[in-house]
């Protein structure tokens, strides 16, 4: 129960910090505008070879935008060593971890949410065709990305040329939860069902979830206390 | 029940120990000064007793509990380098934060309670950025104390901080010495250290140089220490 | 004493190394599809193992390290890391010829060379963010997770990239990769030297990292006077 409070005071923390600021949400949103207009001159936007890899297009937008939310959320502590108060009160690890996390979660939903109707609309994809089986896929994704996301930005919040260092390291990582993710995407945009093999891919993207989520809270005082 | 004690505590950066075998104990109501030259590893082992910090050997007891336990922290107060407050918050939601972290009763009671006492109440929505120098140290002051804690642990405390700011970490210092807590600090400013504090302990090199009750020598002329104590 | 130990598996891993060369040049035949190149499997495979037996310790010594606090744990997981990157690139490139012979192209997304690739990746990941620590407690810490991390996501991209895509001869070891009994030994047994080879070369690294420990605290005393 105090667990609990304590990773809500903390995402809560971070949430208000960000919402005030929008340094990070500002950045991340119009590096995915960014990126979805570059996308329309690498491939035909109208296109059905450009639907086919729609899923994939998407995925890659939301992955280059998280990495900037995903570097600000501990970067945001090091200014006036605000970490080592954090790391010092009597918070334990995983939650101020799940904390951190959840704010993460939060805020790469946003992006997605707002990214969505926007690639909707420039690439004449019907977005809605399966609105519950891709809310389910954005979730379970999205989750595995703020995970493995924020226990690398702990990892890397001391280093040099942490902002490139991040994305480096954290992309192979989660090149199974992207795979999965984009699989899943394609045909939802198409408004066809999940069924057959594609559900092997929802079951790869849980048991990716579940295993990173308990590694990221077993390790991350590791990680955390030096 | 000894308030802090350091049992043997290594510190490896690699092979090279930056502290070596550091054990002293500190009795409640003691305020005692952490001295030593620059790089002799004052930070470092501050850092280790307030658990921010593995020791590679040894460890830290606070109240009898290891200092990593999550538990024990909350009898520890820190003052470090920075300030440690949020920028983009406000004073009053920094404090509500941190008293909400330390899992206190009444988190907003508690913070308004805090920035009456530094003088913050008329400032309480303002965002800590717009802050001056002055008004942010008193905020960092009172994130330090405002869960009473047993142990204050400050790392050059004066240092950064101006005239006000000194006036009231003194302030609160003596009423937490008082009330029976205990202080341990770092510093370079010698005098004001010394006049708090009952007891000195000198590091040198990453080793225990000397440990004892302050006496009336080192406050009358404070080189006596490191003279007699430290190396050339 | 090491070192004789050293030079004795290394001129012990030379003579086998020979001898399976010869046995391969004048005791195999052509096989019937391939031809000649075939003969490069014997050592892509066993480079794969080899590679991958390197990550296996990689990982044990990273948790290990956390355990012990040990550095030597550390020294040993930076230079398994380090070997079974350079058999993974000898795995990347004999595939790539063997490719570029057979089929024409140097490279294909097949799922295998795929996975390697994206493993590599991980790997030198790791030796990235070694770089970037100059503290070298602090280092093998961060290190060592990383070990643990990529070992971790190592299954999902297998099973990942081997749904997305198919097109490689059929695995030797797992599955129902049909191989000669004859062929079959000749890979093992060279796989023996390939081993013996990266131990030495572990070793080798390992005594370059106590070195450079003592270097480095060596450094640090002086600067901190």
């Amino acid at each position: 129960m105090r667990f609990l409070r304590q990773t809500l005071t903390v995402a809560a923390k971070d949430l208000r910090s960000e919402l005030r600021t929008k340094e990070a949400l500002n950045a991340s949103l119009s590096f995915a505008l960014v990126i979805l207009l570059l996308f329309s001159f690498a491939f035909d936007p109208t296109a059905d070879t450009t639907r086919e890899i729609s899923g994939g297009l998407l995925w890659l937008v939301f992955a280059f935008a998280g990495a900037l939310i995903l570097n600000r959320s501990f970067a945001r502590e090091l200014e006036n060593d605000c970490l080592d108060a954090l790391i010092a009160s009597p918070v334990p690890g995983p939650a101020l971890f799940l904390g951190k996390a959840l704010a993460n979660y939060v805020l790469l939903l946003g992006i997605e949410v707002v990214c969505l109707p926007v690639f909707g609309v420039f690439y004449n994809v019907h977005v809605a065709g399966q609105p519950l089986w891709l809310a389910l896929v954005l979730l379970l994704a999205s989750w595995g990305v703020s995970v493995v996301g924020t226990l690398f930005s702990a990892l890397t919040v001391n280093l040099r040329l942490r902002e490139l260092m991040l994305p480096m390291l954290v992309y192979p990582m989660l090149i199974p939860c992207l795979m999965a993710a984009m699989q899943l995407t394609t045909p939802l945009l198409a408004g066809q069902p999940l069924q057959g093999d594609l559900l092997a891919w929802m079951r790869m993207l849980i048991g990716f979830d579940i295993i990173f989520t308990s590694l990221a809270l077993v390790l991350i005082d590791t990680v955390l206390i030096g | 029940m000894s308030a802090l004690a350091v049992e043997g505590v290594w510190k490896f950066y690699g092979d090279y120990p930056a502290l070596r075998d550091i054990s002293f104990e500190v009795e409640p109501g003691q305020c005692v000064a952490l001295l030593g030259r620059n790089g002799a590893g004052k930070t470092t082992l501050l850092r280790v007793l307030a658990g921010l910090s593995r020791a590679s050997k040894g460890g830290v007891k606070v109240f009898d509990r290891d200092t990593l336990d999550r538990d024990a922290r909350s009898s520890i107060g820190i003052i470090g380098h920075g300030i440690a407050i949020y920028d983009e918050l406000s004073a009053l939601e920094n404090l509500r934060l941190f008293a909400a972290l330390y899992s206190l009763d009444d988190p907003a009671k508690t913070a308004l309670h805090w920035l009456e006492r530094t003088g913050l109440e008329r400032v309480k929505d303002g965002l800590v950025r717009e802050f001056s120098r002055g008004m942010r140290q008193r905020l960092a002051v009172a994130r330090a104390f405002l869960h009473n804690p047993r142990l204050l642990l400050l790392d050059e405390p004066f240092t950064a901080l101006d005239d006000r700011a000194i006036a009231l970490l003194q302030g609160l210092l003596r009423d937490a010495l008082k009330a029976g807590g205990t202080v341990l600090m770092s510093t370079h400013q010698l005098r004001e250290a010394l006049e708090l504090a009952t007891n000195v302990v000198l590091i040198s090199r990453g080793k225990l140089a000397h440990q004892g009750p302050r006496t009336q020598e080192m406050l009358d002329d404070p080189g006596y220490l490191y003279r007699t104590y430290g190396e050339a | 004493m090491r070192e004789r130990i050293l030079y004795g598996l290394g001129a012990v891993a030379a003579a086998l190394l020979v001898r399976n060369i010869w046995k391969l040049l004048t005791g195999l035949p052509d096989e019937a599809f391939q031809g000649a190149i075939f003969r490069i499997i014997f050592f892509h495979v066993p480079a794969a193992f080899t590679s991958f037996t390197c990550f296996l310790c990689a990982l044990i010594a990273g948790i290990a390290y956390l355990k012990s606090k040990n550095l030597k744990w550390d020294s040993f997981g930076v230079s398994v890391t380090e070997v079974g990157l350079a058999f993974g690139a000898a795995n990347l490139i004999s595939g790539m010829i063997w490719a570029r012979i057979i089929w024409g192209i140097w490279w294909t997304w097949d799922w295998r060379l795929t996975s390697m690739l994206i493993c590599w990746l991980l790997y030198a990941g790791y030796l990235v963010l070694r770089r970037a620590i100059e503290e070298p407690t602090e280092r093998a810490r961060l290190s060592a997770v990383m070990s643990i991390l990529s070992f971790s996501v190592v299954p999902f991209v297998f099973f990942s990239i081997k749904w997305f895509r198919t097109q490689h001869p059929q695995p030797v070891l797992f599955g129902d990769g049909k191989m000669d009994t004859g062929y079959r030994v000749m890979l093992y047994s060279n796989w023996i030297p390939l081993l013996m080879f990266a131990a030495i070369l572990v070793a080798v690294r390992m005594m370059q990292e106590r070195r450079q420990r003592e270097i480095d605290a060596l450094r640090r005393a002086a600067h901190a006077f």
